[in-house]
C-alpha cells in the first residue's frame, strides 16, 4: 500500500516545541502518505501528543517545517488544520451530548436553505449516506448522549469525512473499546485507507499496530528514533527502540532491611475502573506501580486512601482492616497520598504556603479545636526548611512557587503526618532534574526509616532505578510481579502492553 | 517523624509584607473605611443622623440583615449559596405565630422554630452534596417551597398579640445610648463565628473547600460534612433572625422578610466575600452590612427616595466588586516578580 516515492501528503521535518523550559518535543519527523495506515509509538511523554496537537493547530511549533502536499503550513487554529483537511479522532470524542448524531456532524456548518433556515432534510440525508458509506448503522436522529464510545468515535469519522479529511489522526482510539468493536473500527480505518485518505494510528497496543499498520514510526524523549515498514520489523525490535536509553544509575538506591508488611491490598474491585486488585508493601520497601497512562494505577491509590470508594476486596494496614471511602480512617491508619494532580489535587494553589503544609495535619496541631496563625507558621516554617522549600515567605500563595518546590509543599505536607505507607503518584512529573534527584533520595532515606513507600511512575527510569519490586498494571488488573534484580525495560514494557493471560 | 537531613538552616519570613500592609491594604478594610466616612459625613451633614432614635431604627432594621450573614459568609466561602434564607424567615414567624397563638410560650415556640429552621437547613445542604445538585438550583426551590409552606400555614392572615414583656426585649435598649439589647445577642454569635471561622481546624476547611473542593477531600476535610453542616447553620440562624422580626413587628405572617436574602448576599458580597468561594472575613462581611444600612438610612433622612436609594447601593455593590478584582489583578501583577527572582 505505501508507496514511499510519492509526496507525503503531510510531512513534519525536525519539528520542535517547548514549554517554558520544558522541552516536549526536540526533532520529531514524520511523513503520512496517502493510501496508508501509518502507526506511531513510543513511552508516556515520548512526545506523541504533542506531536498531534501541533498538526492539529492546537500548539504552534517552535521550529522545524510542516508540509501539506510539499507546501509549508502554519496553523494557528484548530479551524485552519481542520480546512487543510487534517482531522483527529480523540480516545474520549467530545459530542455535544443532548443534539442528535445529525447535528453533530453538522455541527457550526449547518447546510442553509432558503432565508438561511438550516436545511434539516439534506443534513440528515447527508449523515446517512456517511454511515452507510462507513458501514456502520446508527440513528442518525438519536441523541449523542448515550452512545458507545465506538459509536461516537465513529461520528467524529463521519465528520471527518464529511469535512473531507484526506490525513486521519487517531490518537489511542482503541483504549475504551472492546474486541468487536476495535474489529469495526479497523475495518472503517482500512475503508478509508483504500480511499487513498492517510491515517495516522497511536496506540500502545502491539498487536493492533501490527494488525492494521504498514509503517511504524518510533519516538522517544521527544526524538523521532526510526521508521520502517511493518514487514520488516519485529515487536522485540520495536520496544528496544522505544526503550532505547541505559537506564543511568542516577539513582541513590540504598539497600535497607525490609521488614513487615505493613499496606495490604486484597481482591480489590471497583467495576469497570480496576478489577482484583492484590499486593502488600513492607517496611523500607519501595514498590513500584508501573503501566501506561489509563491502566487504573492513580484510581487504585485514590481507592485505598479512600477518596474514592470500591465494591469489594479489603484494605488493611498493619493487619487492621480500613473501611472504605473514608480519607480519615486511612490518614489515622497512617496512610499518606502524594496524588498525581498536583495542581488541582495536592495543593490548595490559591492558598498560602503555611495553609497547605499544615492542610493535612491541621487536627493534630490545633488546640482543643481552636488554632492560630502563628500556630501554623511555626509548623509551616520548620517542615519547609526540612524539605528546603523556596519561597519567598510562608504567606506566599502555593500558585507561585517553581513545580519543584510546589512538589516540595505536597511532600512537607503528607511527610508532616508522619506516616507509615506513603502513597506517592507520578513523584517527580514536571520538575526539575535537580529537585528530582532530591525526592529521589528523599524517598530513600524515608524507606531507610521503616516507611512502606508505594510508588506509582511513569517513567520506566525512575521505576527502575527507585523500586525494590515492580508491579504492572494493564487495563485494570496486575499483570507483573517484578523483582528489582529481573526488572529490565522489556519485561516491565511487555507486562504493561499485554493482558494478563498473555503473560502467564 | 522522618529523616530528612537538614543542613541548611534557613528561616522563612512568615510573611511576605510588613503588619500594616496586610492589615490596611485589604478589601475588608476599605469597607471599613467607607462605612466610617459614611457614618462621619452623615453625622456632620445631617443633624438628625447622630442620634439615639436614629442609631436604634438603623440597627433593629439591620439586625436580621446581620445575624443570617454571619452564617451566609461562611456558606459562601465553601462556594455555596443559600437563597432559601428569606423564606426561612417568613416560615419561622409562621411557626412562631402559630405556636404561641396555641398558648406555647416565646421562648419555647422561637426554639421549635430554630428546630425547623435546622431542619429546613439540613435538606439544602443534603440535596446538595448527596446529589451533587448546585446550591443555587436547589436553594431556589426552596425559596419557593419554605414561602409555600409559610404562607400555606398561615394564608393571608397575621397573627399579633404577642406576649408584651418579649417584644418590648426585642426592641428595647441598652441604657440611654439607642443600641438595641439585641446587639448583645449579635455580637456574641459574631464572636462565636469569627473563633469559628477564623481560629479553628473546621474554618480553614472552609476557605480551603472554597479554593478547591479537591485538594480539600485530598488532605482529608469532611468536604460534604463541612457544607452540610454549614447549611444546618444557616437555616438555624435564619429562623433566629425569624423570630426577632416576628417579636420586633409584633407580627406573624408568612410574606414577612420577602426578599431578605437578596439584601444579606449583597452585604456579604459588599463586605468581601467572593462568590466563587474561598475569599472573606467577617469583619468585612459586619462592615458591608453596617455600610449599606447606614448609607440608605442617611440617604433617607436627606430626603432621598427609595428608588434613588437603590440604585447608590446597586452601584456601590458593582463598584465594590470590580474594585475588588482590580485589587487582585494589580496585587498579582505586583507580587509574581517577586517570588520568581526568590524561587530562582
Amino acid at each position: 500500500m505505501d508507496n514511499p516515492q510519492s509526496t507525503p501528503v503531510l510531512e513534519l521535518v525536525g519539528v520542535s516545541k517547548s514549554f517554558g523550559s520544558v522541552v516536549a518535543l526536540r526533532t520529531a519527523d514524520l511523513a503520512l502518505h496517502g493510501g496508508s495506515i501509518h502507526a506511531l509509538v513510543g513511552e508516556n511523554g515520548a512526545g506523541k501528543s504533542t506531536l498531534v496537537k501541533i498538526m492539529a493547530g492546537l500548539y504552534h511549533r517552535d521550529s522545524g517545517t510542516m508540509d501539506i502536499d510539499g507546501h509549508v503550513v502554519n496553523f494557528k487554529t484548530t479551524a485552519e488544520a481542520k480546512a487543510a483537511g487534517i482531522a483527529v479522532i480523540y480516545q474520549e470524542p467530545t459530542l455535544f451530548p443532548d443534539l442528535s448524531v445529525t447535528e453533530n456532524v453538522f455541527m457550526g456548518r449547518q447546510p442553509l436553505g432558503k432565508f438561511r433556515r438550516i436545511d434539516r432534510a439534506a443534513m440528515r440525508a447527508e449523515v446517512v449516506r456517511l454511515l452507510a458509506g462507513l458501514g456502520v448503522r446508527i440513528d442518525p436522529d438519536r441523541p449523542a448522549d448515550g452512545l458507545s464510545i465506538a459509536d461516537q468515535q465513529i461520528i467524529e469519522i463521519a465528520k471527518a469525512i464529511s469535512l473531507d479529511a484526506r490525513v486521519l489522526i487517531m490518537d489511542e482510539p482503541t483504549a475504551a473499546l472492546s474486541g468487536v468493536e476495535v474489529e469495526r473500527l479497523f475495518a472503517v480505518a482500512r475503508s478509508l485507507r483504500d480511499q487513498g485518505r492517510a491515517l495516522l494510528f497511536i496506540s500502545h497496543r502491539f498487536d493492533e499496530v501490527f494488525d492494521l499498520c504498514d509503517t511504524i514510526t518510533v519516538m522517544r524523549d521527544g526524538s523521532y528514533i526510526s521508521t520502517s515498514p511493518i514487514a520488516t520489523t519485529s515487536v522485540a525490535e520495536i520496544v528496544r527502540l522505544m526503550v532505547g536509553r541505559e537506564v543511568t544509575t542516577l539513582f541513590p538506591k540504598t539497600v535497607v532491611p525490609i521488614g513487615e508488611p505493613v499496606l495490604e491490598v486484597t481482591s480489590l474491585t471497583r467495576p469497570g475502573v480496576f478489577s482484583d486488585v492484590s499486593f502488600s508493601v513492607r517496611a523500607g520497601e519501595i514498590v513500584a506501580l508501573a503501566g501506561l497512562v489509563g491502566a487504573g494505577r492513580s484510581e487504585v491509590a485514590r481507592a485505598i486512601f479512600g477518596v474514592d470508594p470500591y465494591t469489594s476486596g479489603a484494605v488493611t494496614v498493619h493487619g487492621k482492616r480500613l473501611p472504605a471511602h473514608s480519607t480519615t480512617a486511612a490518614m489515622s491508619a497512617g496512610i499518606a497520598l502524594v496524588p498525581e494532580d498536583r495542581r488541582r489535587q495536592g495543593l490548595v494553589m490559591n492558598s498560602t504556603v503555611s495553609t497547605n503544609v499544615t492542610d493535612a495535619v491541621r487536627r493534630n496541631i490545633d488546640k482543643l479545636g481552636f488554632i492560630s496563625k502563628r500556630q501554623e507558621n511555626a509548623f509551616a516554617q520548620s517542615w519547609a526548611r526540612k524539605l528546603e522549600v523556596k519561597t519567598a515567605a510562608l504567606d506566599s500563595t502555593a500558585g507561585t512557587l517553581s513545580g519543584g518546590n510546589q512538589q516540595k509543599v505536597v511532600l512537607a505536607k503528607w511527610l508532616a503526618s508522619s506516616p507509615k505507607v506513603l502513597i506517592i503518584d507520578e513523584p517527580t512529573r514536571g520538575i526539575d532534574v535537580g529537585t528530582k534527584a532530591e525526592v529521589h533520595r528523599m524517598m530513600c532515606e524515608l524507606a531507610g526509616g521503616g516507611m512502606a513507600i508505594l510508588m506509582i511512575s511513569s517513567e520506566l527510569p525512575e521505576v527502575l532505578g527507585m523500586a525494590d519490586r515492580v508491579l504492572v498494571m494493564h487495563e485494570g488488573r496486575l499483570t507483573a510481579d517484578i523483582p528489582r534484580a529481573t526488572a529490565t525495560p522489556e519485561t516491565v514494557m511487555f507486562a504493561a502492553t499485554h493482558a494478563p493471560e498473555e503473560v502467564a | 517523624m522522618s529523616t530528612v537531613s537538614t543542613e541548611v538552616v534557613k528561616t522563612y519570613s512568615d510573611y511576605g509584607r510588613p503588619l500594616w500592609r496586610r492589615i490596611l491594604f485589604t478589601r475588608e478594610m476599605a469597607i471599613v473605611v467607607l462605612l466610617i466616612v459614611v457614618l462621619v459625613v452623615a453625622s456632620i451633614q445631617l443633624p438628625r443622623f447622630a442620634t439615639a432614635i436614629t442609631v436604634t431604627n438603623l440597627l433593629l432594621d439591620v439586625t436580621p440583615i446581620l445575624l443570617i450573614s454571619l452564617t451566609m459568609a461562611p456558606v459562601m466561602i465553601t462556594g455555596d449559596i443559600d437563597l432559601s434564607v428569606g423564606s426561612m424567615v417568613g416560615l419561622s414567624s409562621v411557626v412562631v405565630g402559630l405556636l404561641t397563638h396555641s398558648g406555647w410560650s416565646i421562648p419555647s415556640a422561637g426554639l421549635v422554630a430554630i428546630l425547623v429552621g435546622a431542619v429546613g437547613g439540613m435538606v439544602n445542604g443534603l440535596l446538595v452534596t448527596r446529589f451533587g445538585l448546585p446550591a443555587l438550583a436547589v436553594t431556589i426551590g426552596t425559596l419557593a417551597l419554605y414561602r409555600g409552606m409559610a404562607i400555606g400555614l398561615l394564608g393571608t392572615t397575621a397573627i399579633t398579640g404577642f406576649d408584651r414583656t418579649w417584644t418590648q426585649l426585642a426592641k428595647s435598649k441598652i441604657g440611654d445610648t439607642g443600641i438595641p439589647s439585641v446587639m448583645i445577642l449579635f455580637l456574641i454569635l459574631l464572636a462565636i463565628f469569627v473563633v469559628l471561622l477564623h481560629f479553628t481546624s473546621f474554618g480553614r476547611g472552609v476557605y480551603a473547600i472554597g479554593l478547591s473542593k479537591d485538594a480539600a477531600a485530598f488532605s482529608g476535610i469532611h468536604v460534604a460534612r463541612t457544607r452540610v453542616i454549614l447549611f444546618i447553620l444557616s437555616g438555624a440562624m435564619s429562623a433566629l433572625a425569624g423570630v426577632f422580626y416576628t417579636l420586633r413587628f409584633t407580627t406573624a405572617r408568612g410574606d414577612n422578610a420577602t426578599g431578605l436574602e437578596l439584601a444579606v448576599i449583597a452585604a456579604v458580597v459588599l463586605g468581601g466575600v467572593s462568590v466563587f468561594g474561598g475569599r472573606g472575613a467577617l469583619h468585612g462581611v459586619v462592615a458591608g452590612v453596617l455600610l449599606i444600612g447606614a448609607l440608605s438610612n442617611a440617604l433617607r433622612l436627606a430626603g432621598v427616595t427609595s428608588d434613588v436609594i437603590n440604585i447608590i447601593t446597586g452601584v456601590l455593590l458593582v463598584l465594590s466588586v470590580i474594585a475588588g478584582s482590580l485589587m487582585q489583578w494589580i496585587q498579582s501583577r505586583r507580587v509574581r516578580p517577586v517570588t520568581t527572582t526568590a524561587s530562582a
